[in-house]
């Protein structure tokens, strides 16, 4: 029953990147571009696809939040930490930059890939390969000296 | 580049369509619908035991095209620019930097903005600035 509700809250997350346009990396990049602002060829599309996903997330873990327990765990697994440390801007720096070159970020590349595109295959291919490297290094013992020996995958 | 037209609408429409999603993520499992949290976790090592339902969302995430086309007859619009080199190469950043930062523009952008978390704003900042100033260099300085 959960994989059943959790496929279909799969479904809906991609059918929002793909009616919000941002399954579409020429839709991405054309936002990211605001050097294309004098010559009319920026799309600001995407902020609204933030702006009406953070609106709905926001009233709805507020609510969701205040109850005893979610509907199929026996807890909520919300982060807790506060604290500003390197990771927190190497880690999203590295990410835009990849971000910026193809258009495609975990979500969209992964709904793409039922669009049965070649591209997407090789993206996800490549990423997977990156976030294996990611947890690989981050739990070398010499690197949990230095880093904060917490679970890298917070969110 | 590839022209885009303005679709404030959709957008807005679709973008509520992924809160929705990431509400009932947190109310069905409690926990938070950061993608790229819940790929690297199809990975060793594994924490806890929820491999299944991480898969069966990365399923859904997968089927919704196919649901468009079995719906409305056709896909939507997708324009893919990249060769293949700057793909893998894009590919292996985000799926590092993702990891390493603790995730991605669901996990922080949208997730965590909305619980006001002070690492997602950094976080958001962060990739919002590197991924404008990579398009720009791109397109502009060349």
């Amino acid at each position: 029953m959960t994989i059943l509700v959790q496929f279909a809250i799969g479904l809906i997350f991609g059918l929002g990147l793909i009616i919000s346009g941002m399954s579409n990396p020429a839709k991405v990049l054309n936002f990211l571009d605001v050097g294309g602002i004098p010559a009319g060829t920026w799309d600001a599309s995407l902020a609204f696809v933030m702006a009406g996903a953070v609106a709905v997330t926001f009233i709805g873990f507020s609510r969701v939040l205040k109850l005893p327990r979610p509907f199929f765990a026996e807890r909520f697994y919300v982060p807790t930490r506060k604290d500003i440390d390197p990771r927190i801007v190497v880690g999203p720096a590295i990410f835009g930059i990849g971000w910026g070159l193809a258009g495609f970020c975990p979500g969209p590349a992964l709904t793409a890939l039922g669009f049965g595109s070649r591209s997407a295959l090789i993206f996800v291919a490549a990423m997977c390969a990156g976030m294996m490297l990611a947890r690989f290094i981050a739990n070398l013992p010499s690197s949990a000296r230095v880093a904060a020996p917490t679970d890298p995958l917070e969110t | 580049m590839i022209a885009t037209s303005f679709t404030p609408v959709a957008s807005l429409l679709g973008g509520a369509l992924i809160g929705l999603s990431a509400v009932l993520l947190m109310w069905a499992t409690g926990r938070i619908a950061g993608v790229s949290g819940i790929v690297a976790r199809l990975f060793p090592p594994y924490e806890d035991r929820e491999f299944a339902g991480r898969l069966a969302f990365v399923a859904g995430l997968v089927a919704a095209p196919l649901l468009v086309l079995v719906v409305t007859g056709r896909l939507p619009a997708q324009a893919i620019a990249a060769t293949t080199p700057v793909l893998i190469i894009a590919g292996l950043l985000v799926g590092f930097g993702s990891v390493w930062g603790s995730g991605c523009t669901s996990g922080h952008g949208v997730c965590g903005l909305s619980r006001l978390s002070v690492r997602s704003l950094v976080a958001t900042i962060t990739f919002m600035a590197t991924g404008i100033a990579t398009v720009f260099v791109i397109r502009h300085w060349s």
